[in-house]
């Protein structure tokens, strides 16, 4: 048995004259989390929507779990579950009204079968007490569970859920992520966020999709090593320099960029930013030693995987 | 096609628990009667006919459906799409025919409970006099036929847009037209330019001319596979539409 549930080859999509997705090829493995990362409008939904066949791509095939989505649509989403953006779902509706009607959808008809998994959903998702209120009574927090819920009542091997915490309060977006890494063990589940936090918290890899175009598909470690050079050093002090010295200080040290700053009556703050991993701390510790200074933490910046984000897109 | 019933059944479930979860349903089915009775009973003098029979009450029917048909079609699609649930529904292991067919069938089934619920009228002109039953019986269906129609066309027009207003408005013309088709006034000016096999295929479409022709007691099958195929088509329509207009 093969372990890629998901496999995508070349997808392209265009709409008119805008290109959405642009040869994007992609594979996901029983276990893993994929967090799709990207800014507004860089072809994270497009490419999930044609994951889970609601639209056709213009190009490339998709497998899920080896059957073509394109030749055997009706098998292939059979295995799949999928929180569409913005976590849409029949208002009127009752929680669990909502959940049986997508579960027998889904194939759970056997009635013994569906309300086992309609409890396991009350109980796993903490939708109890609000399993027999109208959705559109709920609050954004349980909306997006009722959304989650759906996703999963019929225990696919493959999640695909486009912005999950998109809207919750931080407390909200802390059980989500809590959840998905529950559940996340024996599926291939494909999330997409534009919150760079959450893909540290869950993912066990990144996939930076921008223009439309797959550019890293890496470890959030691994992604953080290729950036993480050592071009930009902080040194705090327990003195205050007075202008000259930081006029000094700033010419003696031969760098692209030093900033001296002082932080309050007692501290300062100096940053010494260069283009390569050339800043020695040796010299630059020699250089520093004719102001006698107090150093209180020393250390090498370790980009954010903001940072990071930012200088793939842009 | 076990399979293929059984999901257009829950389809068609959910559609038709969703009137009733509103106070929409009983709106419609009040309005339904009191307009249907009161012109039957006013606009079409039932009682100084001094007729046992039906006529008043059917001859209003086309009228009625005109505006009923679209506010209960004019959901089907539009809301889907406005809510965004029809990418939901649309990655569900189901077809565009099953969802499709299970939604139309949960708005006739809707409109076969109104005019089950007039029946009463048809127990009154029993008590009154001899109708011919049979005639207010194929009237009866026809009637359902044709309110099939107006909803087949209701829904297909309803993909187009994702505002139920719009929905409603472009559904109630397009009826219109259908109506009117059989109006000598529309015949005339079209017979005055267009060759003759244009006008009688236009005459032809008229809900209006099937309708009263099955009034008059004059039963034939063609008007029955005209509203047949009429919701046939526009079902076909409409199930290319929901693909292509999906991801508007």
């Amino acid at each position: 048995m093969s372990i890629k549930l998901i496999e995508a080859k070349n997808l392209k999509k265009s709409f008119g004259d805008f290109v959405a997705v642009d040869n994007i090829n992609l594979t996901v493995e029983r276990g893993e989390v994929v967090g799709f990362l990207g800014p507004n409008g860089a072809g994270k939904s497009t490419t999930m929507k044609m994951l889970t066949g609601f639209l056709e791509p213009d190009g490339g095939e998709i497998f899920i779990e080896g059957i073509d989505l394109k030749t055997k649509p009706l098998e292939a989403k059979k295995s799949i579950g999928y929180l569409p953006e913005g976590a849409p779902s029949y208002s009127d509706m009752e929680v669990s009204e909502f959940l049986s009607f997508v579960g027998k959808m889904r194939g759970l008809n056997n009635n013994e079968l569906l309300n086992t998994r309609l409890s396991d959903m009350a109980e796993q998702i903490n939708l109890k007490e609000v399993w027999h209120k109208p959705i559109e009574t709920l609050s954004k927090g349980f909306k997006r569970r009722v959304g989650i819920a759906q996703a999963l009542i019929h225990d696919p091997d493959i999640l695909i859920l486009d912005e999950p915490t998109d809207g919750l309060d931080p407390n909200q977006k802390y059980e989500m992520r809590d959840l998905i890494k529950k559940i996340s063990t024996n599926k291939a589940i494909v999330i997409s966020t534009h919150i760079l936090e959450e893909v540290e918290a869950v993912c066990s890899r990144t996939v930076i999709i921008a223009n439309g175009q797959l550019l890293a598909n890496e470890t959030p470690d691994n992604l953080g090593k290729q950036f993480n050079k050592k071009n930009m050093f902080s040194l705090k002090v327990a003195n205050k320099l007075n202008n000259t010295q930081i006029k000094d200080i700033k010419s003696s040290l031969d760098y692209k960029k030093v900033t001296v700053k002082n932080l309050n009556i007692t501290d300062t703050l100096i940053l010494i930013e260069d283009e390569k991993e050339n800043i020695n701390l040796n010299k630059i510790m020699t250089q520093l030693k004719k102001y006698k200074l107090d150093i209180n933490e020393a250390n090498f910046i370790k980009p954010s995987l903001d940072d990071i984000f930012r200088k793939i897109t842009q | 096609m076990n399979a293929y019933l059984n999901k257009t059944f829950i389809i068609f479930d959910r559609e038709l628990r969703g009137y009733f979860r509103t106070p929409l349903a009983s709106i419609f089915l009040l309005v339904f009667l009191a307009l249907s009775s009161g012109m039957t009973f006013f606009l079409g003098r039932f009682f100084e006919r001094d007729q046992a029979d039906l006529t008043a009450f059917f001859a209003w029917h086309p009228w009625l459906f005109l505006i009923l048909m679209p506010a209960i079609g004019m959901r089907l699609w539009a809301e889907e799409r406005r809510s965004g649930t029809i990418e939901l529904l649309m990655t569900l292991p189901v077809t565009n025919s099953q969802l499709v067919i299970g939604k139309f069938f949960a708005s006739w089934v809707f409109t076969l409970i109104a005019l089950l619920l007039s029946t009463p009228i048809w127990i009154t002109v029993n008590y009154l006099g001899n109708p011919d039953n049979s005639v207010i019986f194929i009237s009866y269906l026809t009637s359902w036929l044709m309110a099939g129609a107006f909803l087949a066309l209701t829904s297909c027009l309803s993909t187009l847009t994702k505002n139920q207003v719009i929905a409603f408005i472009i559904s109630s013309i397009s009826g219109f037209i259908l109506i009117m088709a059989g109006f000598s006034l529309v015949l005339s000016t079209v017979r005055s330019w267009a060759p003759i096999w244009i006008t009688e295929t236009i005459g032809s479409m008229s809900f209006l001319s099937h309708f009263s022709r099955v009034q008059m007691g004059v039963f034939d099958l063609s008007t029955l596979i005209f509203f047949v195929s009429m919701i046939i088509l526009c079902l076909w329509i409409n199930i290319q539409l929901v693909q292509i207009k999906k991801a508007d």
